[in-house]
């Protein structure tokens, strides 16, 4: 993943009307206009959550007859779910780190 | 030590990290609040981090780096929104540029953290959101993703 990849991803995801488009996604297909009735939005403004959601490859949209359907790209949900692992492992190792401390700490008078 | 529970929620990038200490609250508390043993945890293994200023306070700032095994220097910075000694701490932390002062342009993460007496000890609750790259984008840089890789499992032999 390039920089330029991960900033589109962030950038997507830090909008929360985008971060519940792609957890509806996620669990079920969706057609655009389906989600567009769960906001108090347009539906073009929804169609241009969906485009940005696209662009950082989080979801994938197809043409189905006359409606477009986008569903939850799981390799890049993934992508993300490994940034948070990273700092996971930062704060196990915090963790650990604090344990060792508090157990110097307390053999002191 | 033992590490409860760590949520991770991809769609929000939020983690949620519980674990529980054999110390009092105030104990834990300490290691936050001294920033000399605050120190000796917040910098990743091989990342040790200095803490030039920690005002623990309600609005109080704090400035640090963390220096990497080839002497590169990481600013960074927190900012004290909220304070409840000795329950409970909400920060925003952030990068810093060159000056070390908080990075104009780079958004801080979100941050809290919670302590809860319970039998025996204590439990920790962090709580961060990330809202920009250059967090992550440094620890690729600097191969800290690699050190704390060799950390988890050193870790985790321990506890096997």
């Amino acid at each position: 993943m390039s920089d330029e990849d991960v900033d589109r991803l962030f950038q997507a995801l830090s909008d929360s009307t985008r971060r519940d488009i792609l957890q509806r996604s996620i669990t079920d297909e969706q057609s655009v206009s389906a989600l567009a009735r769960h906001y108090d939005m347009s539906f073009a403004a929804i169609q241009k959550h969906v485009a940005v959601l696209e662009r950082a490859a989080l979801i994938t949209k197809e043409k189905r007859g006359r409606e477009q359907i986008v569903r939850g790209h799981e390799a890049t949900i993934r992508t993300a779910q490994g940034v948070l692992e990273l700092f996971e492992a930062l704060w196990r190792q915090r963790a650990s780190q604090i344990a060792r401390i508090l157990a110097t700490e307390k053999g002191k008078p | 030590m033992t590490i409860m529970s760590s949520t991770k929620d991809a769609t929000d990038l939020t983690l949620v990290f519980v674990t529980e200490f054999n110390a009092t609250p105030e104990q834990v508390w300490e290691v936050w609040e001294n920033p000399r043993l605050l120190e000796q945890w917040w910098g990743p293994f091989l990342y040790p981090a200095t803490f030039v200023r920690h005002d623990f306070v309600e609005g109080g700032e704090s400035r640090y780096f963390m220096t990497g095994p080839e002497g590169q220097i990481a600013p960074g910075f927190w900012h004290i929104e909220s304070i409840d000694k000795p329950r409970y701490l909400a920060f925003v932390n952030g990068i810093a540029g060159e000056d070390g002062e908080p990075h104009p342009e780079i958004k801080p993460m979100a941050a809290s953290m919670t302590l809860e007496a319970i039998d025996g000890g204590t439990r920790m609750t962090v709580t961060s959101r990330f809202l920009s790259t250059e967090h992550m984008e440094w620890f690729l840089e600097t191969g800290m993703e690699e050190g704390m890789g060799q950390a988890l499992t050193q870790i985790d032999a321990l506890l096997a």
